[in-house]
């Protein structure tokens, strides 16, 4: 993973300082309400609903071991003892004092890390797969890119002040696990016929109140422009972008009111003039850049040995093999899989864990992994590089520490926002609906008989938790003081992306999991044999499912 | 017989930048020697009629009396507000002494990216001065972005805002103030 060299230190520990300058003048009084906002937003940090909340940037969200067993230590010290996992592959604290904040950047500076840009009007984290470098699908790497892009992007003196938030997520595999086309920049590795590695760039998709799926604005850029390319973009939004309504103000917005032809027409008019300057990617630049991506030291495995230790060992144990099944991913090494430890066991708010459970993630990490941990957008844990030899001695470890719910990918596998349990901005509770129907469908046999699902809930249309591309999504809307759940079906977040349609009108909290239930149930009647849920889903429409939902009972 | 052009705007006029009596040139506090008129008055302005000495000009009266002002090129200064972009100065920006880029709300973050291209694509080498609300918090950012004067609203202790000019002294990306990015830095050294 990347390492700081002298020059990251000091301008980290400048930011720190800077920090906090600002946050004694405006404890002082010397800084407004409203000039603390923006400059504590660009430090991660918020204020909510019962604390402020503060959230720490893991870079395309890769982690140390080290980073980790800090970020428990400082759960302990300063919060209440437990850390929340992002859709942004981030992590957050629920509970800093203001006061203390700058001592916890100065705590995450000793370690490389850093809380620039989580929030804000400007360049967000960027994301990228949690199985980068190890899946086999994948053309290209993408961190490297992903580093290069950080590194442009921090402390960018020209976008710091954008009309609205800005985020830029990278896949080098052909199954897209970042949800690119979600994003304000979505950046798809790809080679052309001669081999040489470009990107295709996606511009104009998100969430919030008005979803969009971002469009192609060109196919092949070739990699020393990508820097560039950005640059273009950005600054051809940060010009017309709209700043007179907050909700208009997404590149989103600009895009589709501009049309997406004229768009790409602004953007490589500008590009044009810069191309050819200093902020190319030289090959010497790309290559210093994957320097801190090596291959682990993988052991030398013959082929299928691994798996055979596997079998045997799965043929006796059958929760073993559930967990193997689903929360296991094939590696391009043989004799290796990546391993999902799963924050979602029922009752848990998804993505949370306690400084204990970090501490077990670090300790699994050095003994299984390189010592190396990555967050998910969906708010779980990965280690990449597991021998396949020792998965059996891993799951036993995971299990006592709560992280092997084996069921990645399934229905309760959910992503939530914290929702109005946290949130200042919801307008309803999230935490509760995914309890409920993780107790409803807690019957393994059944969820794996349903196969890969996403259901995502969100308590408010700012869409935190990517309710528009679930497969099903769950929206929490507030009626006269009261919280209603909307529900969507449809939506993806893959290569073929798409947005989910509402069903109709809303539920109660409490007729949630029944009506997930029906869902399920018409899913299960016109599925064909082994067939997804979104793919019955296309194929039958919306319809049979609003006719069974709403049905009179009679 | 030229026209005259007048100082009310057509769009609605947003805040409006003040001129105060001093501000920080190149890292110094200093006397402001300018006088920068904004736009929304009624009154009508023509070569003949503006006041000798240094003048900032709204954009559109800049534009409309460039070229009768051509005896007093040292004299004519332009300020842009954040919704006129740097291109509608263009190649003219050379010539000029100095440029302002008013910042109607801190958070509106246009100025930086006309600062830049006005240094960077138009040749623009005079006084770049930003007017208007921004914070001495951003102050490294501006001048990286290439302003190198500040003409703070308000009654601002000037001195003791000096220190926020070096709260980063390295960067990771080209600007107007540093040629090479640090990947290239890194990588050729």
């Amino acid at each position: 993973m990347y390492r700081y060299d002298e020059q990251d230190h000091k301008l980290i520990r400048e930011r720190v300082a800077q920090f906090r300058g600002q946050t004694e003048r405006y404890l002082a009084g010397e800084l407004s309400e409203e000039e603390f906002l923006p400059l504590r937003l660009q430090n991660g940090l918020y204020v909510q609903r019962l604390a402020p909340m503060l959230r720490i940037a893991v870079p395309y969200g890769l982690m140390n071991s080290t980073q980790v067993r800090r970020l428990a230590h400082i759960t302990r010290k300063y919060d209440k003892g437990y850390a929340h996992f992002t859709t942004r592959q981030n992590v957050q604290l629920n509970w800093p004092n203001l006061e203390d904040v700058p001592d916890i950047l100065a705590e995450l500076a000793e370690v490389e890390m850093h809380a620039v840009q989580t929030s804000g009007n400007c360049i967000r984290n960027t994301t990228t797969d949690q199985f980068a470098g190890v899946a086999r699908d994948e053309l290209v790497d993408p961190r490297p890119y992903c580093e290069l892009i950080r590194q442009w992007s921090t402390f960018h003196p020209e976008f710091a002040f954008l009309p609205r938030k800005f985020k830029i997520a990278v896949c080098g595999a052909e199954e897209d696990r970042a949800a690119i086309r979600a994003h304000d920049i979505g950046v798809q590795i790809v080679k052309n016929d001669q081999g040489e590695t470009g990107f295709q760039v996606f511009v104009g998709g998100g969430l919030g109140r008005t979803p969009i799926i971002g469009v192609a604005i060109r196919d092949f850029l070739p990699e020393t422009h990508l820097l560039s390319y950005l640059e273009a973009i950005v600054r051809v939004y940060n010009q017309l972008g709209r700043r007179d309504n907050k909700f208009k103000a997404r590149i989103k917005i600009l895009v589709k009111a501009m049309g997406a032809e004229e768009f790409a027409r602004r953007v490589e008019a500008e590009w044009e003039q810069i191309k050819d300057g200093a902020e190319q990617l030289t090959p010497e630049a790309i290559e210093w850049s994957k320097r801190f991506f090596p291959e682990p030291a993988y052991k030398t495995f013959s082929e299928g040995h691994g798996e055979a230790v596997l079998r045997d060992r799965a043929g006796e144990d059958k929760a073993f093999a559930r967990w193997l099944e689903r929360n296991t991913f094939p590696h391009r090494v043989d004799g290796y899989q990546a391993v999902t430890l799963s924050t979602k066991p029922t009752g848990i708010p998804p993505g949370d864990v306690t400084d204990r459970q970090l501490e077990a993630i670090a300790e699994l990490a050095d003994k299984y992994s390189f010592g190396e941990v990555r967050v998910t957008h969906e708010q779980n844990v990965v280690l990449a590089d597991v021998e396949q030899e020792q998965l059996f001695d891993l799951w036993q470890e995971a299990r006592k520490h709560g992280f092997a719910t084996p069921n990645i990918g399934t229905l309760t596998d959910m992503i939530c926002c914290p929702g109005g349990d946290y949130c200042s901005l919801a307008n309803a509770k999230s935490i509760p609906v995914a309890e409920a129907i993780q107790r409803k469908f807690d019957d393994l046999d059944y969820l794996y008989d349903l196969g890969d699902l996403d259901l995502n809930i969100s308590g408010c249309m700012n869409a935190c938790g990517h309710h528009h591309i679930g497969h099903i999504g769950i929206l929490g809307v507030d009626k006269k003081g009261e919280e209603f759940y909307q529900v969507q079906l449809g939506g993806s977040a893959n290569e073929k992306a798409s947005l989910g349609k509402v069903l109709g009108p809303s539920f109660s909290r409490d007729e949630m999991p029944e009506t997930i239930g029906k869902i399920l149930d018409v899913f299960v009647e016109n599925r064909q044999p082994e067939e997804f849920f979104i793919d019955t889903y296309n194929r039958i429409g919306l319809q049979p499912f609003k006719e069974r939902v709403y049905a009179k009972a009679s | 017989m030229p026209k005259p052009a007048n100082l009310s705007a057509k769009k609605p006029v947003g805040a409006q930048p003040e001129n105060p009596a001093q501000l920080i040139v190149d890292g110094a506090v200093v006397e402001n020697e300018w006088n920068l008129l904004p736009l929304g008055s009624d009154e009508e302005i023509s070569a003949r009629s503006l006041a000798p000495g240094k003048v900032i000009l709204p954009l559109s009266v800049w534009l409309a009396l460039r070229e009768d002002l051509q005896g007093r090129k040292d004299e004519i200064g332009v300020w842009l507000d954040s919704d006129e972009t740097a291109d509608l100065i263009g190649e003219y920006a050379a010539e000029l002494p100095l440029i302002a880029a008013n910042f109607p709300a801190f958070t509106d973050g246009r100025g930086f990216t006309a600062a830049r291209l006005l240094r960077q694509r138009y040749g623009f080498k005079g006084e770049l001065r930003a007017v208007g609300n921004f914070i001495r918090d951003q102050l490294t950012y501006l001048k990286r972005c290439g302003f190198n004067s500040f003409a703070f609203q308000g009654e601002q202790p000037l001195q003791g805002l000096l220190a926020s000019m070096q709260d980063f002294t390295d960067s990771y990306q080209t600007a107007v103030d540093q040629p090479l990015p640090i990947y290239r830095r890194r990588a050729l050294a």
